[in-house]
């Protein structure tokens, strides 16, 4: 007879996430039950509070190192780094989603998502002046779910925690208050997809789960390492689950949502997706592959060049002729996945302390660039043809330095947080002997050059013409996070030594 | 040599740079609003400099001797490795005499400017560009270290360019700047290399490393160390061959022609030589090329001081002439280092003195620098009159003027390496007291070349009241460091001195010098105060028309230095456009065209989209099944 034992939950380990899933919860209720003119203040509280409360306490216990929750948890060095650093990132890009003041109409979200674009409705909530705060609710779970997706140590848990980040994110998207039909485009293709991409993870958490007998990956790494029969079933397995999250990071050829998602999303959902997803996604890759499949690096290894090295050509190549700032994010992220992934095949603790120093710097320069896009503005909106920022450095200096600073820094230029990154993760491959692919990843840095300099040339060397966008004045809350985050970007590039010394602490991934 | 920690007031030498720095950087960063107090700042800022530099002074003066040597660590200022380098400064007692120059012929000269930049309405900038000078060139002498001198170095240096280019509306003034600059980066690239092979030899910058273990490198580095330490100095003090610069550097306005072109920067390659006198010591070679040089530069200087027109000009190549004479003893050695170090001191002050003269010449003269339009002066100016004779008297070495003891100890050495040597700098001497003869007659006597709506006067307090102090300086400086001061035991203890024996008694070449420097003289004075001086200048012979032009600088440098690189340029250039060019342009091509195919895959339809994951997933499974076949 089977007796049911409840796990042991070390409560004070896992408050973080707790503390970010209650406020998510309460996010609920204060908007069932809340009248319309308090939820905004008490969403507010509780996005703000949650956050700056859940890093408090992981700061507090940052020594923490245990296997809790029945075996599914692990808090290990790299998961509280992963976690504040999504934390921090949700944080600045919170600012961006309160920000009010830079569009006339309001802030950046439909008044009502479920009305059709164009219909009456639409236009009655718009002459109403309703705002949305659900918003604040789905930002909550969605940070949740990262919070977990990170930490999550064995398949099912992570593929829940998985949803619980994806499905608010599918929504968010869907949101823009401004040309309503490219966003609800955006989010229904991102869902379609991400459903598709969640196939492939469960199907190879099922077939992962027929070879080892086990969803807990540090049972995973032991049945791989006893066995003696044919692992193709695994191996295969594996890769499923490496489709699932190469999706998520949007490497090449997963990728090709992106586009489509960072144009049409809200501009503060876009800095929050483009620089916490990573995070969370690369986070769970590197836990997932050393934690569980260790003994199969070679196979890996394999996927992990391929996909690299497609992601850096492909990335930078379409990059160079996207006409739209956004567009043109998005496949730099493309490529970004792909330096990433150099860091991630380098399978070291200077690699993993490369990786989380190239997703810590790489978020804050996500969440800046963004920013600074959200306040470039014509009458129809946000100006994101790249057309329209002609003469923007001589018109507004301070912001065109403070763009041309997030440029040089993802271009890989020296002093700058970028060239930091770059070099850590490349130096982290090298010493582990990838060198070729090392070289694949600086011919495509040079590609890539391109067109970041291409932003600034346009921003400075050319003149201001009666299609030049404007700068529309912020509030404090985007003030904050663009000087925030220009300030890191320096900071960062100059004395990165810090940083450096407090992530090589963090150790590896416990098992 | 032991070197003492810095105690009471000697803690305080870090503010002797840090005031005119301080000054310089309020000057230029307050921009116009200190247009009207900002020059008073910067003169006080020197002058407590000075103060400052004379306290210092006292208080060494009571130390014993071999406790004068004093550092002070501000911080550590490169770690990397093992290898640390300090910003620290060292105040000894060669460093003692520099300072005092610098700064009381600094705060001198700021005083004068204060009446000669009085009507230019970039006053505020001159003055922040002289502190600067200032206190850069502090810098070089109190650096404890090889390193931070070459900071100080390059701070002069700088301060040099922008100074001569100070009047940069002048196309002349802008190409000086320019020649002087680029010149004297030639020099820095040999001081660089230099501090690159201690580095290498010896493991550290600092002055007490390499000097003392400097004996146990091969005498091949030492050579290679002095060379091109001698490189850099004949940048920074026109020796030939790089001296074609400080003739032009006379465009700058002529304060700064006397303080820093004439009086303290150019006088830095001496300190050089003298400070890294150890390793001179042990490369016999290397202490030779220097001599040759400085042999060189002598005539050179003195023939194109004889020939010029242009007063300032003049007055340069005598200066080329002067450190000449100073590396000349540098490079005897160690029986030479001491007088050198004084020739620099009462040159720095006499020149000073000459400069400022002609400069309140040009300032009555509507700044006008030529010679055959000037004439009969010396009624109409009596301070400058007197104050430049003070200086000419000095210059060509007639007792008890300040420039007879020091130059006449240098040849005296130089008669104890050899009648060769002596016998050269003593034909110089002759050559000076003719150059400068013929300046004195020009200006100051003869009859009247006036241009017609001149209207010579003298200059005011401000500016005569410097003028005065130098010309006491020119006067009794040169007794006083030698009776009173006893400047060669105050300086041995940093260069080292010894005497060797020579075959004719002192006093016998006093008198050879003498009559040979008042030979000079008298043919300076018959040929040109005797003489009428024509107004246009004849042709000459071939060696005036040849001095006139720099002694062909100009045109070997051109020939050398410039159509070469030139010519190398353009052929770059060309490969630039053609093979360069032409592969990055392909490339680019090739790169946009790939990626305007690549964009086509992103159809928009979700459909395809998805059919590109499957394609993906089964990339990966295939890569997965090639790698384990």
């Amino acid at each position: 007879m089977n007796t049911f034992t409840a796990p042991e939950i070390d409560y004070v380990a896992i408050s973080p996430i707790l503390i970010v899933g209650i406020a998510a919860l309460l996010s609920v209720l204060a908007e069932t039950f809340l009248p319309r003119f308090l939820r905004r203040q008490i969403q507010l509280m509780l996005t703000f509070f949650s956050l700056i409360g859940a890093f408090i306490v992981l700061v507090i216990n940052h020594n923490l190192r245990t296997i809790t929750v029945g075996g599914a948890v692990a808090i290990d060095g790299p998961g509280v780094v992963l976690m504040g650093t999504i934390l921090l990132l949700s944080l600045l890009s919170a600012f961006l989603i309160a920000e009010r003041s830079l569009d006339s109409l309001g802030d950046a979200f439909a008044p009502s998502a479920s009305a059709l674009p164009g219909s009456v409705d639409e236009r009655e909530f718009s002459a109403r002046g309703y705002f949305q705060t659900e918003v604040w609710t789905l930002f909550l779970f969605a940070v949740f779910g990262m919070l977990v997706f990170v930490v999550a140590n064995d398949l099912l848990f992570m593929f829940v925690a998985l949803e619980v980040m994806s499905l608010p994110l599918y929504l968010m998207v869907g949101m823009a208050r401004r040309r309503r039909l490219l966003s609800q485009e955006a989010s229904l293709k991102y869902f379609v997809l991400g459903a598709f991409s969640s196939a492939f993870f469960i199907f190879g958490a099922g077939l992962v789960y027929g070879f080892a007998g086990s969803i807990s990956l540090p049972v995973i790494h032991d049945s791989l390492a006893s066995t003696t029969s044919e692992t193709l079933l695994i191996v295969i397995g594996m890769a499923m689950l490496l489709v699932g999250l190469f999706f998520k990071v949007g490497a090449v050829p997963f990728h090709q949502w992106t586009p489509d998602v960072y144009q049409g999303a809200p501009t503060p959902i876009t800095a929050f997706m483009g620089a916490t997803v990573k995070v969370a996604a690369f986070g769970a890759m590197m836990r997932l592959l050393y934690v569980a499949f260790s003994g199969i690096q070679w196979d890996w290894e394999v996927i992990l060049w391929t996909v690299a090295i497609l992601s850096m050509l492909v990335g930078s190549l379409i990059a160079l002729t996207q006409s739209d700032v956004k567009r043109m994010l998005a496949y730099s992220a493309v490529a970004q996945s792909g330096f990433i992934l150099v860091g991630v095949v380098a399978a070291s603790p200077a690699g993993i302390a490369a990786v989380m120093f190239y997703l810590i710097a790489y978020g804050v320069v996500t969440v800046g660039t963004l920013a600074v896009i959200s306040m470039v503005r014509d009458s129809s909106g946000e100006a994101t043809h790249l057309s329209k920022w002609a003469g923007l450095g001589k018109k507004s200096p301070v912001l065109g330095a403070v763009m041309a600073t997030f440029m040089l820094s993802l271009a890989g230029i020296p002093l700058t947080s970028g060239f930091v990154i770059k070099f850590g993760v490349f130096a982290a491959a090298i010493a582990e002997g990838d060198t070729w692919l090392v070289i694949a990843a600086v011919i495509a840095s040079i590609i890539a050059a391109f067109f970041y300099v291409r932003v600034i040339v346009v921003m400075f060397f050319s003149a201001p013409n009666e299609n030049t966008a404007s700068v529309a004045i912020p509030s404090i809350l985007t003030t904050i996070t663009v000087a925030a985050t220009a300030t890191t970007t320096l900071v960062l590039g100059i004395i990165p030594q810090p940083l450096l010394d407090l992530l090589s602490n963090a150790g590896i991934f416990i098992r | 040599m032991t070197v003492m920690p810095a105690e009471g007031l000697f803690s305080l030498m870090w503010l002797l740079i840090a005031l005119p720095l301080a000054g310089a950087a309020i000057l230029l960063f307050t921009g116009r609003r200190s247009n009207s107090w900002g020059p008073y700042l910067g003169v006080l800022s020197v002058c407590a400099s000075a103060v400052l530099g004379v306290l210092l002074l006292i208080e060494m003066m009571g130390l014993p001797t071999e406790e004068r040597a004093i550092t002070q660590v501000v911080y550590q200022w490169v770690f990397v490795g093992d290898f640390t380098v300090d910003l620290a400064f060292q105040l000894d007692q060669l460093s003692m005499v520099f300072i005092l120059l610098i700064t009381i012929v600094g705060s001198l000269i700021h005083i004068y400017s204060l009446g000669y930049m009085s009507h230019d309405p970039d006053k505020r900038k001159f003055f922040g560009y002289l502190n600067l000078f200032v206190a850069a060139m502090l810098l070089l002498v109190m650096a404890n270290n090889y390193l931070l001198l070459y900071v100080g170095w390059e701070g002069v240096g700088l301060a040099s360019y922008l100074l001569i280019g100070f009047w940069q509306h002048k196309r002349t003034a802008a190409a000086a700047a320019k020649k002087a600059f680029i010149i004297n980066r030639i020099g820095d690239v040999g001081l660089s290399l230099a501090i690159m092979l201690m580095f290498v030899t010896f493991g550290s910058v600092t002055f007490s490393d390499v000097f003392g273990s400097a004996t146990q490198a091969s005498e091949g580095t030492l050579t290679a160390i002095g060379l091109l330490l001698l490189l850099a100095a004949a940048g920074k003090s026109a020796q030939f061959p790089l001296q074609a610069w400080l003739l032009d550097a006379m465009e700058g306005p002529t304060p700064v022609s006397a303080l820093i072109h004439a009086a303290t920067m150019v006088t830095a390659g001496v300190y050089l030589i003298a400070r890294s006198n150890v390793i001179y010591n042990n490369a016999e070679w290397a202490a030779m090329a220097v001599i040759v040089v400085a042999l060189i530069t002598i005539f050179m200087g003195a023939i194109i001081g004889s020939a010029k027109d242009d007063i300032k000009k003049a007055l340069a190549g005598s200066t080329m002439s002067q450190i000449g004479y100073m590396m000349l003893a540098v490079g005897l050695g160690p029986i030479g280092y001491v007088f050198a170090i004084f020739h620099l001191v009462t040159h720095g002050v006499f020149k000073a003195g000459l400069f400022l003269g002609a400069g309140s010449v040009m300032h009555g003269m509507d700044d006008n620098v030529n010679m055959r339009r000037y004439g009969a002066l010396r009624s109409v100016m009596v301070i400058t009159f007197i104050t430049f004779m003070a200086g000419y008297l000095a210059i060509i070495g007639i007792p008890p003027f300040s420039g007879f003891w020091s130059k006449d100890e240098i040849i005296h050495a130089a008669f104890e390496r050899g009648w060769f040597i002596g016998g050269a700098a003593v034909l110089a001497a002759g050559i000076t007291g003719f150059y400068m003869t013929r300046m004195v007659a020009m200006t100051f006597f003869g009859k009247k070349r006036w241009e017609s709506d001149v209207h010579p006067h003298e200059s005011s307090a401000v500016m005569t009241i410097p003028l005065i102090i130098l010309g006491l300086g020119s006067t009794f400086l040169g007794m006083a460091l030698l009776f009173w001061g006893d400047i060669k035991s105050w300086l041995e203890p940093v260069v080292g001195y010894e005497s060797e024996p020579t075959p004719l008694p002192t006093t016998a070449y006093i008198g050879i010098t003498l009559i040979v420097v008042i030979a000079g003289a008298l043919i300076g004075w018959i040929s040109y105060a005797r003489r009428e001086v024509p107004v246009d200048a004849p042709s000459g012979n071939w060696l005036t028309r040849a001095a006139r032009r720099d002694l062909y600088g100009d045109a070997v440098n051109h020939a050398l230095v410039v159509a070469p690189t030139n010519y190398a340029a353009r052929a770059l250039v060309w490969c630039d456009a053609r093979a360069i060019d032409g592969f990055v342009n392909g490339s680019a091509a090739v790169v946009g065209g790939l990626s305007g195919r690549l964009r086509r895959t992103q159809s928009g339809f979700i459909r395809s989209y998805a059919l590109s994951m499957v394609g993906g997933a089964v990339l990966v499974l295939l890569a997965l099944l090639l790698v384990r076949i």
